[in-house]
């Protein structure tokens, strides 16, 4: 039987200023560590819920993103008349886009930052259902009219209802807020596509993506069929859900990166600590161990009472850190998005799994801190270590 | 009947015979037991007494197999120990040794009961079965109203007492007692020798002591001497020691 638990209870609240040292390096680790992981999550999340399974998103034919993309206006007029895209009374729910970035101060550092402008059609909120006008009403075709994400309208300086913003060549009214449901649309600035690109000098029959609204999540490949094999387009049809779910890996590729480093350079340490508490514990205790082992405990029931206790130190550090990294939980933050070289602005998302994964890294760095000082417990000369002061 | 000259015929519950025991140390060889021969029969109690340095304690751990001797044989009560690996040895002094130590060894985190529960744990009793136990031995030593005082709570004699109780809760072979009063004031050590003599008397214990204390040593039906890493024979009784007389 097993050296009870208590035992290595009792022994880590007696010495917890030992413990602490432990416990405080596995709770940093842990909270940075959660930290980077819910950066890069609510970063994926932000893009990610910016698509949607019933609409299509189509680029130029090995276009990385909209921002190398490129669709003439002849090729916009086959692909509406394309098979399984959903029509309302006003035509198909079709949405030529026109994306350029422009730079606009903002609001917490008064420095330049690119934002995100879609030209955008005057149907589009029939094609991307998620987005609604909260404050004020959507943009008139052909007028002057920008509406702005809630993102973009707390980040960024002058982006506010009833404002006049210069964007081009042109004074922009704005004249709605609207909320996209936590998507990166929420950075952006929508406007008249037509009109967006006459203010930056480009052709007004010349877009950068194009996104259609399908009957049902299923016609996607029929349309892809149409289109790919229509010789007059060079185009590539991408689910939306997908194109942004791709769009965010980069960028979440080097969070996690980063942040796995960051991770391991300090559980380095707080291995280290643990290392020290638990030798520091053996040193001590060692006439308390070899009176176990005298008993009749056997070594390998003194390596588990040690590692348990290693786990225990690193338990609570994990759980601490899980409790202070929580309120990161929703909080806002922005980052260039390097696909489209404007700012994101997404909240970090903290998940029940983060938080487990968080606990686990904790009870690896316990059994790494634990294992060896455990095992020199074991070890200890009972004959000697039983007439240790 | 205790016997060093290594010829008793008869099953002694402890026989140990030709142990040596030598210790390296800087490079130098330190020969402690010589050849030791010792028997043993259940319900002897027997003392070990010499200077410091003789070996007294080399002695009990060989015979609580916490140590193994460099040549000769331990046998307990017809088992073998010193030929045992090291897992075999731990189960075995589990089974069949009750130690008591000079500074008592309870853990400092853990009751009275707890502490004397502990060697319950390595049995198959239920936890009902173990409560029992650790209240009957708890009661022997007369502290069944302290048993769940922590060790920093308890003066040292009542320190020791719960590790008597310990020793005996899990019914041993025998018990092994290294300088059991060694830390304890006269008084407390007279209490503490009354409840081993009684271990002995009432429940017919086997006991083997090491200590300094030639009147503690008094107590046990022989006193051997360790001289020359073998044991001798001297016994002093009790009274002759209290007047004043050689042990």
């Amino acid at each position: 039987m097993a050296i009870p638990l208590i035992y290595n209870v009792r022994s880590v609240k007696a010495r917890w200023a030992s413990a602490i040292v432990a416990v405080i390096g596995i709770a940093g680790t842990v909270g940075v560590f959660i930290a980077m992981l819910s950066l890069a999550r609510g970063f994926r999340a932000t893009l990610v819920a910016s698509g949607s399974e019933d609409n299509a998103l189509i680029v130029r034919a090995g276009a990385t993103s909209e921002m190398t993309s490129g669709v003439a206006l002849d090729s916009v007029k086959i692909i509406q008349d394309g098979p399984g895209i959903a029509r309302s009374a006003d035509g198909p729910l079709v949405s030529p886009e026109a994306v350029l970035i422009a730079p606009i101060p903002l609001r917490s550092t008064g420095t330049d930052a690119n934002v995100q402008l879609r030209g955008v059609s005057s149907n589009v909120l029939e094609i991307r259902k998620q987005v609604k006008i909260v404050q004020g009403r959507m943009f008139r075709a052909g007028l002057a009219e920008v509406v702005v994400g809630k993102n973009a309208n707390s980040s960024y300086s002058g982006l506010t209802l009833g404002n006049t913003i210069g964007l081009g060549s042109m004074r922009w009214q704005i004249v709605g807020i609207f909320d996209a449901g936590g998507s990166s649309f929420d950075s952006e600035i929508w406007a008249d596509a037509h009109l967006l690109s006459g203010a930056y000098k480009r052709p007004d029959t010349f877009f950068q993506s194009v996104t259609v609204h399908l009957t049902s999540p299923g016609t996607l490949q029929q349309l892809k069929d149409a289109i790919t094999s229509d010789p007059r387009l060079n185009v590539d049809v991408t689910r939306e859900v997908d194109y942004y779910a791709k769009q965010s890996t980069r960028m979440t590729t080097l969070i996690t990166r980063l942040g796995g480093f960051v991770a391991f350079v300090m559980a380095v340490g707080a291995v280290f600590g643990a290392l020290n508490t638990m030798y520091s514990a053996v040193a001590e205790r060692g006439r308390e161990i070899a009176t176990m082992r005298a008993l009749g405990f056997a070594g390998p029931s003194v390596v588990i009472s040690f590692l348990v206790e290693a786990l225990l130190i690193s338990f609570v550090g994990g759980v601490i850190g899980c409790i202070a990294v929580l309120p990161l939980n929703g909080l806002t933050t922005g980052a260039m998005n390097w696909q489209t070289f404007s700012h994101l602005a997404f909240a970090f998302k903290i998940t029940s799994e983060l938080l487990v994964k968080g606990v686990i890294f904790a009870l690896v760095m316990g059994v790494l801190g634990g294992l060896f000082p455990a095992v020199r417990a074991a070890r200890l000369p009972v004959a000697t270590a039983l007439r240790e002061l | 009947m205790i016997r060093v000259d290594g010829r008793s015929d008869s099953q002694s519950l402890i026989r140990a015979r030709g142990l040596n025991k030598t210790y390296s140390r800087g490079g130098e060889k330190i020969q402690v037991l010589q050849g030791l021969n010792l028997d043993v029969d259940k319900g002897d109690f027997v003392a070990f007494m010499g200077p410091s340095g003789s070996g007294k304690t080399t002695l009990l751990n060989l015979l609580g197999g916490l140590d193994v001797p460099s040549a000769g044989s331990i046998t307990v009560d017809g088992d073998e120990i010193t030929h045992m690996s090291g897992s075999k040895l731990t189960q075995w002094r589990a089974r069949h040794v009750g130690f008591i130590f000079q500074m008592y060894n309870l853990i400092p985190v853990l009751t009275a009961f707890q502490n004397v529960e502990l060697p319950l744990l390595l049995t198959k009793l239920s936890k009902s079965e173990r409560r029992k136990h650790v209240e009957t031995a708890l009661a022997v030593v007369s502290l069944a109203d302290r048993m769940h005082h922590y060790p920093r709570q308890l003066s040292g004699g009542q320190e020791q007492r719960v590790a008597i109780a310990r020793a005996i809760v899990s019914d041993p072979t025998f018990l092994l007692c290294d300088e059991p009063t060694g830390d304890l004031d006269r008084k407390s050590a007279d209490e503490i020798m009354v409840l081993i003599d009684q271990l002995v008397s009432k429940y017919g214990k086997t006991v083997l002591m090491v200590t300094h204390d030639p009147v503690v040593a008094t107590r046990a039906h022989t006193t051997l001497h360790l001289e020359k890493g073998v044991l001798v024979e001297g016994k002093a009784s009790h009274e002759r020691v209290l007047a004043g007389g050689a042990a």
